[in-house]
């Protein structure tokens, strides 16, 4: 039996978590288009964590409902990347962030529309459409910061330094993922590293930055091992759902 | 049209385009520092339950409108001037329904 019920908690953790982040900006946008752009694409990766979610808690078959896992998993429990639950920083950090991330779930979801799952499948093709959107948004916006100001350039170029070292997290394979690929329900992160990587490789070049030589690679979050972060993220979010649980509105 | 004082972005006038065929109607106006940022922008703020099949942006400072002041001169002449309005046609019977 291939291990769906984890791999789903990581792709879904990965999007809920780093959505979290970005809902931060909102009504703190830099200006209000791109306030309402922001909050749109948080929405978009809450709305997949939720599908995803749902799905998960069906294939694990203990009545556990999306809103279950998201509010009551305590840090420990979550799978995303250390790479979604780092602090938002400032608009630089999160634009190069979410650029990253989308070039990379664009290619994970075009993959997966091929999943022997058709749930899994239809999910992805709905994601495949708003990742589409989040790459070209946000390679605009890496450019335009890159290839800017001698500010906006420092302040770009300083957030790629301090991501790089986040982003292997991504594209690295364990069990969990190679057992799913080989039954046709999930793909191996590790083989989408040379198309992610070419594909940054052109918007940084065009937005004249650099990417920094990392000999070491940050891991720890598929198997639960977070930063300090991730358990004040969860705080915030978990709150209101569990001070008062079973409640609806 | 943007006031001196004003510490935003260029400001831009978005059309968009309900169904096929149809003409670009006047959605509204944002702030985009590109024209690629103002069509983005504009997909964002007019279009995220899919108005439209097609989005024109254009500076607002490319338009030139009439002024307030040509209220009366500009519009009015006409009245007087029966002949120019279709009142003198008899509709025909198979028409009058629409």
């Amino acid at each position: 039996m291939a291990p769906l019920f984890p791999y789903l908690l990581r792709l879904a953790d990965d999007r809920l978590v780093l959505g979290h982040r970005l809902s931060e900006w909102c009504g703190h946008g830099p200006i209000l288009e791109e306030d309402i752009a922001l909050a749109n694409i948080s929405l978009d990766l809450i709305g997949e964590a939720t599908l995803l979610l749902k799905l998960a808690g069906e294939i694990e078959g203990q009545g556990r409902s999306e809103d279950a896992l998201a509010y009551f998993r305590d840090a420990i429990d979550y799978r995303n990347a250390l790479f979604a639950e780092l602090p938002r920083g400032d608009f630089a950090f999160t634009i190069v962030r979410q650029f990253l991330f989308s070039v990379f779930s664009l290619l994970q979801m075009e993959a997966l529309t091929k999943s022997a799952n058709a749930d899994l499948a239809g999910i992805a093709a709905k994601a495949v459409k708003e990742a589409r959107y989040h790459v070209r948004h946000c390679a605009q916006w890496v450019v335009t910061l890159g290839d800017g100001t001698e500010e906006s350039h420092a302040r770009a170029q300083t957030a790629l330094d301090e991501l790089w070292r986040y982003t292997g997290e991504l594209v690295m394979a364990d069990d969990v993922d190679r057992d799913v690929a080989n039954a046709g329900l999930g793909v191996d992160p590790s083989t989408l590293a040379s198309a992610w990587r070419a594909e940054v490789d052109r918007v940084l070049a065009e937005a004249t930055l650099t990417v920094p030589q990392v000999t070491y690679m940050q891991r720890g979050g598929r198997d639960g091992k977070h930063t300090e972060h991730l358990g004040h993220l969860l705080s915030e979010m978990q709150i209101v759902a569990r001070s008062h649980p079973e409640a609806t509105w | 049209m943007t006031p001196p004082d004003d510490s935003q972005w260029p400001l831009w006038e978005v059309f968009l385009q309900p169904p096929k065929g149809e003409p670009h109607e006047h959605a509204g106006s944002l702030h985009a520092a590109t024209a690629e940022q103002a069509l983005q922008n504009a997909r964002d703020v007019y279009s995220r339950r899919g108005e439209a099949v097609s989005i024109w942006v254009v500076p607002s400072a490319s338009i030139t409108a009439s002024t307030p002041d040509d209220m009366g001169p500009f519009f009015d002449p006409g009245n007087d001037k029966a002949y120019r309005h279709p009142q003198f046609y008899k509709v025909p019977r198979g028409v009058r329904v629409f």
